[in-house]
């Protein structure tokens, strides 16, 4: 039995006149990866984002419909933003590592929160640059910008920085789009590890990153969810005829 | 083959347009400052730069330009500072609270420029203006306060400039990461945004110390170093004004030399203004 962490109902969401979500309605399961998986353009990232409600930086959205956080509706208006997002770390396409050192990247999140005792931060920054597998390579140089490190190392210092503030979700939209096989490898095997105390939501159009590393899977093709359901069922009997074009290979 | 050589045509072409109209610029910039280092280096020695005007120095008596050099230091940095403090702020809202909000965003933007438009000299009337209703005389104060209205615009637009380059998914992931408002503004927008923003504030010093229509009613002119800020201040500007308009070829001169020194304290302003932000900038650069 599938143990739903977020549920999705009657989604919409448009941008100025244009359509971008239409009546979604779909499950997250907690403490499995959940791919989002659909050709570009087909409202993946802006249903991951709406999740966190990072849609609401854009500009003339309108939103119907309800996202429910264990049981929790996230479009009510008395819900504390911060918190909400806390509890969603993210991984962008492109890493944004934060103007500072690697040091105070992952401790930022743990400072804005009040812990500001700096043996509790160095103790807790080190443990997360651990779980991301960066502590290795930056140990010797936690005080120099982070900017000075690869976009692999990036994107794992993101992760890092992430993990710091003790999400529940893990929120990552193409998260290896920018990296190099052998970085994208260690961002999935880290998901892999991860997914027992996480619950993550991959956005990707790679279908084999998707085979590799999803329980469930969400298909999504111009702003519809088309077809979900635990991936194996999902690869190996598909119920839509879109999905089995797009598993085909017909587009992309 | 036609096609290729057209465009081959083209590009040298172009190249020499560009080259000369950069050669100008230096050509003019040079022109300049061989001027006045021509005119000027001849008066200028210890004692103009260390003594105020005694009697009859613009008949060509004894004296020196301190009492202007002062004075338009006085005048720049505080304005400057007040504009700081009204600028970041602004800028930052701009760029952070009003995100989304495309249509507030271009009319304040609008607006920001129309300021920037206005003339010196129209601030200056506005100031003098305010300054009879309220039966209040010259002073280095009233100087400064409009000073640091004409270059908040400047500052304001400049380092919204800068702010506008932040990239949206740092935006995101620091609002991911549980951040308030004004923490994305000040801890991440503010730190990401340094080297355009010690450009904006050196931009704002010149303007602020090269002025001289907005403060020819509001800080006055005198021969004395102000002591605080209710009296009237000599500023190199006005100080340069009157010694040109002299018939005395020593006072011209002067004029001249004073304009060596505010080029200089303009010049110092913007190297150390560079070094910094480009020490910012090694710490930021991808």
């Amino acid at each position: 039995m599938i143990k739903e962490k977020i549920r999705v109902e009657n989604f919409h969401l448009s941008i100025g006149k244009e359509y971008i979500l239409k009546n979604l309605n779909c499950i997250i399961p907690e403490k499995k990866i959940t791919v989002i998986l659909g050709s570009s353009g087909c409202g993946k990232t802006t249903l991951l984002k709406s999740m966190n409600r990072l849609t609401e930086l854009y500009n003339d959205v309108k939103i119907n419909g309800k996202i429910e956080l264990n049981g929790n509706n996230i479009y009510n208006g008395f819900l504390d933003l911060n918190d909400l997002r806390r509890k969603m770390g993210l991984l962008s396409q492109q890493p944004a590592p934060l103007p500072m050192n690697i040091f105070n990247n992952v401790a930022y999140g743990l400072k804005i929160s009040g812990r500001k005792k700096k043996r509790y931060l160095k103790f807790r920054v080190e443990h997360y640059l651990k779980q991301a597998n960066l502590w290795d390579e930056v140990k010797d140089r936690l005080y120099t910008p982070a900017s000075s490190l690869s976009i692999g190392q990036q994107q794992r210092l993101c992760l890092a920085r992430g993990l710091a503030v003790d999400p529940e979700i893990i929120l990552a939209d193409e998260p290896t789009s920018a990296l190099d096989p052998i970085s994208s490898q260690a961002i999935e095997n880290k998901f892999l590890e991860l997914k027992n105390h996480y619950t993550i939501i991959v956005v990707t159009h790679a279908l084999r990153q998707a085979k590799r590393i999803a329980d469930y899977i969400i298909f999504m093709y111009l702003g519809e969810i088309i077809e979900q359901g635990e991936a194996s069922e999902f690869f190996n009997s598909p119920k839509n005829e879109i999905t089995k074009a797009y598993l085909r290979g017909s587009f992309n | 083959m036609m096609k290729n050589q057209r465009r081959k045509t083209e590009e040298k072409i172009f190249i020499q347009i560009m080259r000369i109209a950069c050669g100008i610029i230096i050509l003019v910039m040079g022109l300049i400052i061989l001027t006045i280092l021509k005119k000027g280096i001849p008066a200028l020695n210890w004692k103009i730069l260390t003594s105020v005007p005694k009697g009859g120095f613009y008949f060509g008596g004894e004296g020196g330009i301190l009492n202007a050099i002062i004075g338009s230091l006085y005048l720049a940095l505080g304005a400057t500072l007040i504009a700081f403090v009204i600028s970041t702020p602004t800028s930052l809202f701009l760029n952070v609270h009003l995100k989304k909000h495309f249509r507030m965003q271009n009319a304040i933007r609008l607006f920001i420029d129309v300021l920037w438009g206005v003339p010196s000299v129209v601030y200056g009337a506005f100031a003098f203006s305010v300054m009879i209703y309220f039966g209040l005389r010259a002073s280095l104060l009233a100087g400064i306060l409009t000073v640091s209205v004409f270059i908040s615009p400047i500052m304001i637009r400049s380092m919204d400039e800068t702010l506008k380059t932040v990239p949206l998914n740092l935006y995101e992931a620091a609002m991911s990461l549980g951040s308030t408002k004004f923490e994305i503004a000040y801890k991440i927008f503010f730190k990401k945004g340094i080297p355009g923003i010690a450009t904006a504030i050196l931009l704002s010093f010149g303007r602020a110390i090269g002025d001289a229509a907005s403060v020819l009613f509001t800080t006055g002119f005198t021969d004395n170093i102000p002591k605080s800020l209710t009296q009237p201040a000599a500023t190199l500007p006005l100080s340069i004004f009157f010694q040109l308009s002299s018939p005395i070829p020593e006072v011209q001169e002067r004029a001249y030399a004073a304009a060596v020194v505010l080029t200089i304290i303009i010049l110092l302003i913007s190297i150390t203004g560079r070094t910094i932000s480009q020490k910012f900038m090694k710490n930021d650069i991808k």
